[in-house]
C-alpha cells in the first residue's frame, strides 16, 4: 500500500481553564479593565509591576496598590517578525521589557512600532488600551504598547 | 462591570495533524463504505478491529484483511447518568463494548434503541449507520448499535475479552 493511502486529519486538543486570580492580580486586572496600570509596594518600597502577592526578596505580604505609568522605557527587546496565532498582534512586533514610569520592575507587552528599526533599548512608549466596552480584566486589556509620541 | 476581576480565562489549544498509519486508514475506509475490516494475526489467527497494524502477542505485522459481521455481542457496559461539558446524547445512556461477530478485541460503542436499564452483559446487537450518502471516514458513520431479536451469548464466548 502507497503511502498516499494512509489518512491524516487535523486534531485540536483545547482546554477552556479558567483560573483564579487571588487578591493581588486580581486588583491588577481589574485596574486594567479601568484603564490603569497597578503595582505592588515590596517591602523596600520598591513597586513590582506586574504585582506579586509576595516580596520576592523577604517573602512577606506587600504593601499598598499603587498607580503606575502609563509611560515607560523599554529595557529590552526581541522583533517578533512572524507572530504566531493568539499573540497580541498578528503582524510584525517587538517583545519587549517595558519599565513603567514608578515601577522597580519591568512587565512584558508587545511594541507595535513597525519595524526593528524603530526599536531601541531607553526608547519611550506608552499603551494603547482597548475600548473600555472591550476590556475585560486581562492583560490583553492593553493591546500593545506604542512609542510616546514627540519622545525621542 | 463594578465587580473586582477573581478569574481569568486561560484556555490551552494544541493542534496535531494525526496520521491514522496504513492499518486505522484501511480500517476507515471501511467504515466509509458501511463495513467492519479487521487485520487477522498470522501466528495467533486472533482477529484485531480496529486494526492497529500488529499483533500486541506475538509482535508481528496483520496482514490479512478480514472484514467482520455488522453484529456482536456486549461484553460489558456503563450507563452514564453524569451530564458534562460538550455532552451531545441525552442522559441516561449506554456506552458498551462491543465484540464483533468473528473479533477478538472488543471496541467502545453506543447502545440505543434500548432503555439504559435493560442493557445486559451477552446482548446481541447490530450497527445502525448513518444513510448511505452520509457515510465518511469516521466513527460517526456508525450512528449506534441497537439490540437484535437473539437470545443472550452465553458467558464463557465473551469472558475472554473482558
Amino acid at each position: 500500500m502507497a503511502d498516499s493511502d494512509v489518512l491524516r486529519a487535523p486534531h485540536v486538543l483545547e482546554y477552556p481553564y479558567s483560573r483564579s486570580v487571588g487578591p493581588v492580580i486580581g486588583a491588577f486586572l481589574t485596574g486594567l479593565r479601568d484603564g490603569r496600570i497597578l503595582g505592588a509596594r515590596g517591602d523596600e518600597g520598591a513597586v513590582i509591576v506586574p504585582p506579586t502577592e509576595y516580596d520576592p526578596v523577604s517573602g512577606r505580604d506587600v504593601g499598598d496598590l499603587v498607580e503606575v505609568g502609563p509611560g515607560g522605557v523599554v529595557t529590552t527587546w526581541a522583533w517578533a517578525p512572524t507572530p504566531r496565532a493568539d499573540q497580541p498582534l498578528d503582524k510584525p512586533c517587538a517583545w519587549a521589557l517595558v519599565l513603567l514610569d514608578g515601577a522597580a520592575t519591568a512587565m512584558l507587552h508587545v511594541v507595535d512600532a513597525g519595524s526593528p528599526e524603530a526599536m531601541r533599548s531607553g526608547m519611550r512608549v506608552t499603551p494603547r488600551f482597548r475600548p473600555a466596552t472591550e476590556r475585560q480584566g486581562h492583560i490583553r486589556d492593553i493591546e500593545c504598547f506604542v512609542p510616546e509620541r514627540g519622545a525621542s | 462591570m463594578s465587580e473586582p476581576v477573581t478569574t481569568v480565562a486561560t484556555p490551552i489549544r494544541v493542534e496535531y495533524q494525526y496520521t491514522a498509519g496504513l492499518a486505522q486508514s484501511r480500517f476507515l475506509k471501511g467504515i466509509a463504505e458501511g463495513r467492519f475490516l479487521g487485520q487477522r494475526c498470522p501466528a495467533c489467527h486472533k482477529v484485531y478491529v480496529p486494526p492497529r497494524g500488529s499483533c500486541p502477542t506475538d509482535g508481528v505485522a496483520t496482514t490479512d484483511e478480514v472484514q467482520l459481521a455488522n453484529t456482536g455481542t456486549v461484553t460489558t457496559y456503563c450507563v452514564v447518568n453524569v451530564p458534562f461539558q460538550g455532552q451531545s446524547i441525552e442522559i441516561p445512556y449506554i456506552c458498551a463494548q462491543i465484540l464483533l461477530d468473528g473479533a477478538n478485541l472488543a471496541f467502545m460503542g453506543l447502545i440505543q434503541e434500548l432503555p439504559a436499564d435493560q442493557v445486559r452483559m451477552g446482548m446481541r446487537v447490530e450497527a445502525v449507520w448513518v444513510d448511505k450518502d452520509q457515510l465518511g471516514l469516521t466513527m460517526a458513520s456508525v450512528k449506534y448499535f441497537r439490540p437484535i431479536d437473539e437470545p443472550d451469548a452465553p458467558y464463557e464466548s465473551f469472558e475472554e475479552y473482558l
